[in-house]
């Protein structure tokens, strides 16, 4: 039929003139019979490109965001869209172009990585040839050749994680959901695997979720703390700073020094060290005064290790007040 | 951008490759699996009817076989679901759950092969009937396929345990081969009895089938019957399947 076909072709001309966005509009998700897993979450982020990283801690609704994301969850109210094509609506075309790293996939026991990513590129509808020539290639890049033809069984953990990583990079999709992709990876691995997602985000958009902050740090355009269900802060790291309200860490290595900043909050590390969260000047007005009283410190830009714990676990009272301030992380 | 046309074949091909072919490939034992428990009933049944039930086992087994060659397939799509995330990752991908599940149902065929051939073979040199006759088995042991493995479908859709798949198998492979008389007519069960077979869908297709071949004599009226309920409940199943199916959770 003629017109419906030539309305898709117009609906798709619209699209590609619209930003590339992730739109979430008040998304609420409440399994049956548990408290609310997700909590009217709304957010808009660029999705042309790059990774967007979603932290929080156990329990937070990562997964049941991504899965909502991602097409295989219904949410409970609330919409979303991707570039233009609703979730609940637009599903096919969202299909076509988006892919998926479960947090808790497992390579099939009985296949080799070779068989699994083959497979999984015909289910992305690749014909046979090109299915087996992406599996190899992709194979090559993520120095699994050696592995292609042992059954996944006999792999370790972390290859059998890599396995599943290779297959969902080796569709076209251009949207990559990935579930923690780098838990169980050792350090050089998780390194190389970083490599090939920051190469992969130059013309991907990857929504990522991890427990690694130096990794969202590190790989991350933009940033989505949740906590119960809610976003607490979303932006880039600067961003992210601003709403925490303090640029620089000061740490203490004696937690009795008789420090009191002016302006800040003073806080416990987990490592047992002081630790004031503070602005430019008053960070270097500490400086001078712990030269002075010839304490060991040091003073580094907030990370978003201290962001997270100071969003996600708030202090107990400020800094700034008359007693100090602690608590414990 | 991706708008590339999208291979169906290549699509059903997977399903092939992961639920049937690589898995036979790698357990080579599962060729025997489908093929004992039809074959043992069999012989046991010709045994004790000192053969005068040959062709009526048989005609049981096939039935049998691809009963539970049908709902194996809930067995399976369980554990792809919840233990490898597989169906997670299909769903978010160009694959629509139809396909899936057809893909699925051949695979599931393809493993029951070897069971079909011998039995297929026994069924040629023991069962003596009209070419009308081999028609109307054919066509009722395609329709008990649809009916388990649209029930299958349905059932793995739901279930979030490979555990409790396990038991629905059990319980349905009782109800669907064991209690019903398939492998010997109605006839041989006490009348108060009889009722309770008549709960399951494949006693009514093994009536047509043993009507078929000559082995028990019907009225018009219960054999109209029979198709009704026959096709009735696999059409109704097929289209629950694909139309009810869970494909995005809720
Ligand atoms: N299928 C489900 N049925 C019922 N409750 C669920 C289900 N999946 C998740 N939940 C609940 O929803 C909440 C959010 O879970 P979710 O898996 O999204 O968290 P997460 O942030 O991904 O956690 P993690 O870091 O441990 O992976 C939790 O309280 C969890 O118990
Ligand atoms: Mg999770």
């Amino acid at each position: 039929m003629a017109p419906p076909r030539k309305r898709t072709i117009c609906m798709q001309m619209l699209r590609d003139q619209m930003p590339k966005e992730l739109i979430c509009k008040n998304l609420t998700k409440k399994y049956a019979g548990t408290p609310t897993a997700l909590d009217h979450v709304s957010f808009t982020t660029s999705s042309s490109k790059g990774i967007f990283a979603l932290i929080g801690r156990n329990g937070a609704g990562k997964t049941t965001l991504t899965r909502i994301l991602a097409t295989e969850l219904a949410p409970s109210s609330g919409t979303a869209s991707i570039n233009g094509l609703d979730i609940l609506d637009d599903t096919n075309e969202l299909r076509e172009r988006m892919a998926i790293l479960p947090q808790e996939s497992r390579a099939v026991a009985w296949l080799t990585p070779r068989q699994t990513i083959y497979s999984y590129l015909l289910y992305r509808g690749f014909d046979r040839a090109e299915s087996a020539k992406r599996a190899k290639n992709m194979l090559e890049r993520l120095g699994m050749s050696k592995y292609s033809d042992t059954l996944n069984r006999y792999l370790s953990g972390g290859l059998k994680r890599k396995t599943m990583i290779a297959a969902i990079l080796s569709s076209d999709a251009d949207i990559l959901f990935v579930d923690e992709p780098t838990t169980g990876l050792d350090p050089l691995s998780r390194a190389e695997l970083w490599d090939v997602l920051k190469e992969f985000k130059k013309d991907h958009f990857i929504f990522l979720t991890t427990h690694y902050l130096e990794e969202a740090e590190m790989l991350a355009d933009k940033l989505c703390i949740l906590e119960k269900g809610k976003t607490v802060a979303m932006g880039d790291i600067d961003m992210l700073r601003n709403k925490m309200g303090y640029q620089y860490s000061v740490s203490i290595f004696d937690k009795n020094a008789k420090v009191k900043p002016l302006v800040g909050k003073t806080v416990t590390g987990h490592n047992g060290k002081k630790q004031i969260f503070t602005t430019r000047d008053e960070a270097n007005r500490l400086a001078k005064d712990l030269i002075e009283k010839e304490k060991k410190f040091s003073i580094n830009p907030v990370s978003l290790d201290d962001i997270f714990f100071y969003l996600v676990k708030k202090p107990i009272s400020e800094g700034d007040e008359e007693k100090g301030d602690d608590y414990d992380y | 951008m991706t708008t590339k046309r999208r291979n169906v074949f290549s699509q059903l091909y997977a399903s092939i490759l992961i639920n049937a072919i690589y898995a036979m490939k790698n357990y080579p034992i599962t060729l025997l699996n489908t093929l004992l428990a039809p074959l043992s009933i069999l012989i046991v049944i010709t045994l004790i009817s000192k053969g005068t039930l040959l062709g009526v086992s048989i005609e049981g087994a096939l039935m049998a076989s691809m009963v539970a060659s049908g709902m194996s397939i809930q067995g399976d799509l369980s554990h792809l679901k919840n233990d490898f995330k597989l169906q997670d990752m299909v769903v978010s991908s160009p694959t629509s759950s139809a396909v899936y599940m057809l893909g699925m149902a051949i695979s599931e065929v393809i493993y029951s092969l070897p069971a079909f051939i011998v039995l297929t073979i026994l069924a040629a040199l023991f069962i003596h009937t009209t070419v009308t006759g081999y028609f109307i088995l054919l066509t009722v042991i395609v329709l008990m396929f649809i009916f388990s493995i649209s029930l299958g479908f349905i059932i793995s859709t739901f279930s979030t345990d490979v555990m409790q798949n396990w038991a629905f198998s059990g319980i349905l492979s009782t109800l669907l081969t064991t209690i019903p008389p398939i492998y010997y007519t109605i006839t041989y069960i006490p009348l108060p009895f009889r009722y309770i077979a008549y709960i399951s869908p494949t006693t009514y297709a093994a009536e047509i089938v043993q009507n078929a071949i000559g082995a028990l004599p019907l009225s018009l009226t219960s054999l109209a019957l029979d198709w009704a309920v026959v096709l009735g409940i696999s059409l109704c199943l097929l289209f629950l399947a694909v139309k009810k199916s869970r494909w995005r959770e809720v």
